[in-house]
């Protein structure tokens, strides 16, 4: 088994199905009245959020002390950097003091690689820059499995700011690895071409993304994303991106509806459909928690799974 | 008196010997008597060569680098003369600042200083610094480099003025809103890492608005690091239509390509960006058919500690004024050829900068280095002059190597001394 998940780059379709029936057991655990498993007792698990992300971080320490980990938190700022402490100090410090793997998340993709060069400890990527944010990849894949059985054969299509979106790269690496097809469609400006590869097609004609999909997952849209100029307003986006209840008539009958979150209510995604049975939205949430103790359980307890 | 024995010349097996008196070449073979005699150990013996563009952050960023450690290292680089950029802080935009780096480097004894000034005051690309009275402050250039040159009117009138006084203008050739917040090459390796790229175009679009603005002033203008095949080409045609351009390749963009950034270490983030193979080797046709006029290293030492930094925060940069030659010749020595080589490090940086061609001819100054071209030698950072101990090339074996730099008849360099 890998010992840190960075991105899917040296990671196999039956290295993620392990994960994934790991998580099972985590569900059934996460079901019991006292939820709450020693699995990583003596362990400290620092969640080393140079950018801030409340939800993320809530996930992975509630995974982390539902394993009776110990949990450290590094939260900082961007500032830290100017303040002129590399990277590569905080790290150090931080693995001087005794810390068994780390969590990462920072606004420069690549720098939960660069943590784990310099710690040579477990890591985890939870989102950096644009690069990838795999384990949310594991929890959507894992929440539609769920539903599928399998994700052979099936189109997923991811609708957004593809161009900046971690969720989208990831997803692209790990759902083609499990047999499914993933779309990626957005404005011009916020898909950049060079993400088609095997498995992955793009496309800016939201109508033919969706056309047969199996699945929709819609991107948040940023404001900023207009005062940089990729987008005339939220509102033309929302009028011709939005994935809704009209939209969704293209895709196959029952498809489901996911969102990585934060969502913006109807810009990119409508209120009514994110609300309806088709939206698994929150199941994702919960997914997340069970697939993140799997995670965790591999890299840290599991060997060759 | 000094006398250079055991050395040859390009292209020649024949050992002779080299006569210096005082700061200028006597002759070879003379049957005259020497004070001092140096053992070139069989060595080739070229003119000291000669670095456009280097940056020796003095003043004001001297953690990175200084004048002693960067004119050190550039004599163990075998470079005889250094012109070094003017982004420092404070810019050297001033005659006073001139005089002061040109005195300080006279007192060290290493290589010899030409500082670059700028172009514009503050390089704000917007008013013209005092471009007359830093000539005779000693600046041998203008540039902005370090910024990009963006309001188009206020280069046409730096060309001109700096023509007036028969200077060469410089220009880091990118278009800033083009390249927007790249740290990389925009391509295939940037969407798969998720890191802002900058694209090819940025550049060519660039160069060939100044080429057009060479052409209305035929003023002289000089392209620095160049790094894309079709900015190459855009030169190319200009220099067949008479404009009057000159460019410039650093060895980065011959020998690394942007998919070394695929580990995320931030020794490759440079400006301009380490872009495709297809461009390096369009880089190299260049230096073969003589579109590329030298080879300057763009020098850019930091600290390691901002070089430990991820992509988004590490300055850009990599320094290699102590490597530049050997990693040149071990490389493409079978492709360019020895002499060709040379040229491109010493002549063809002299005609860019206006200067009479340094030759090894009686009364010539006494700058020459000797290159080893046989011993094989691993990049080892930590033995660097330059304070910035690290290298992308760290651990590879060169030849090439120089063992003495002498400028102005006095040792600057020697290997193992």
């Amino acid at each position: 088994m890998t010992r840190s998940l960075l991105d899917f780059a040296d990671w196999t379709a039956e290295q993620v199905q392990a994960i994934f029936d790991t998580a099972d057991v985590m569900h059934e655990v996460l079901a019991r009245p006292v939820k709450k498993v020693p699995a990583l007792q003596g362990m400290t698990i620092c969640t080393a959020f140079f950018e801030n992300s409340t939800r993320t971080r809530l996930s992975f320490e509630l995974a982390a002390r539902r394993m009776s980990a110990d949990v450290v938190t590094f939260a900082a700022g961007a500032s830290s950097l100017s303040k002129g402490e590399s990277l590569r100090d905080t790290i150090e410090t931080l693995n001087a003091l005794g810390v068994d793997a780390f969590i990462v998340r920072h606004e420069a993709s690549g720098a939960a690689h660069l943590v784990n060069k310099y710690s040579a400890k477990p890591t985890i990527n939870a989102g950096d820059g644009r690069r990838a944010h795999p384990t949310q990849a594991l929890l959507d894949a894992y929440t539609l499995r769920e539903k599928f059985g399998s994700l052979e054969g099936k189109k997923i299509t991811i609708v957004g700011d593809v161009r900046h979106s971690r969720v989208a790269r990831s997803n692209a690496e790990l759902l083609p690895m499990l047999g499914a097809s993933v779309t990626l469609c957005g404005p011009a400006t916020l898909l950049p071409k060079e993400l088609a590869r095997r498995g992955v097609t793009l496309t800016t004609d939201v109508n033919e993304a969706v056309k047969g999909a199996d699945a929709v997952m819609a991107l948040r849209l940023q404001r900023e994303r207009m005062n940089a100029g990729y987008l005339g307003s939220l509102e033309e986006y929302a009028a011709t991106y939005q994935v809704n209840e009209a939209l969704m008539e293209r895709a196959r009958d029952g498809a489901f509806v996911l969102h990585p979150g934060p969502m913006n209510r109807d810009v990119e995604i409508s209120g009514s459909l994110a609300d309806s049975p088709r939206a698994l939205i929150v199941r994702q949430v919960e997914n997340g928690l069970a697939v993140r103790m799997s995670v965790l359980y591999h890299l840290l307890v599991g060997r060759g799974a | 008196m000094l006398k250079i024995v055991n050395v040859k010349r390009v292209g020649s097996d024949a050992e002779e010997v080299l006569f210096v008196d005082g700061d200028k070449i006597l002759g070879w073979n003379l049957a005259v008597d020497a004070d001092v005699t140096l053992d070139g150990g069989g060595g080739t013996i070229v003119p000291a060569l000669i670095e456009l563009h280097a940056h020796l952050r003095e003043p004001g960023q001297e953690e990175k680098e200084d004048l002693a450690s960067g004119l050190a290292a550039a004599a163990a680089g075998g470079y005889g003369t250094v012109v070094s950029m003017p982004n420092t802080s404070p810019v050297v935009d001033d005659p006073a600042i001139v005089r002061q780096l040109a005195e300080k480097a006279a007192r060290l004894g290493f290589a010899r200083l030409r500082p670059a000034a700028a172009l514009t005051k503050g390089q704000q690309g917007k008013e013209l610094a005092e471009l007359a009275l830093l000539k005779d402050a000693g600046a041998a250039m203008f540039t902005d480099d370090g910024r990009t040159n963006e309001d188009a009117r206020v280069l046409r009138l730096g060309l001109e003025y700096a023509s007036s006084l028969d200077m060469v203008v410089s220009v880091h050739a990118e278009d800033a809103t083009l390249r927007a917040d790249g740290v990389m090459h925009e391509g295939e390796v940037s969407e798969a890492l998720g890191l802002p790229g900058n694209p090819a175009e940025a550049e060519s679009a660039r160069v060939a608005r100044d080429i057009e603005i060479a052409r209305l002033t035929k003023a002289r203008l000089h392209v620095q690091h160049l790094s894309t095949a079709r900015a190459l080409d855009l030169v190319r045609r200009a220099k067949a239509d008479g404009v009057p351009i000159t460019c410039e390749v650093c060895p980065h963009h011959l020998t690394l390509t942007h998919e070394h950034l695929r580990g995320f270490d931030a020794q490759y983030k440079v400006a301009p960006p380490l872009r495709t193979s297809e461009d390096a080797a369009a880089l190299l046709r260049g230096l073969s058919d003589g579109t590329v006029d030298a080879v300057g290293t763009d020098h850019a030492p930091h600290t390691s500690s901002e070089k430990e930094r991820d992509l988004l925060t590490a300055p850009f940069g990599i320094p290699s004024i102590e490597v530049a030659f050997p990693l040149m010749y071990t490389r493409f020595a079978d492709t360019l050829g020895l002499q060709k080589l040379v040229d491109l490090f010493t002549s063809g940086a002299a005609r860019v900068m206006g200067w009479d061609a340094p030759t090894l001819e009686p009364g010539a100054p006494a700058d020459l280095t000797i290159l080893d071209l046989d011993t094989e030698r691993a990049v080892e950072p930590s033995t660097f002059r330059s304070k910035a101990k690290f290298s992308p090339w760290a651990g590879e074996v060169l030849r090439g190597w120089p063992t003495l730099t002498l400028v102005a008849g006095r040792v600057a360099f020697q290997r193992g001394a």
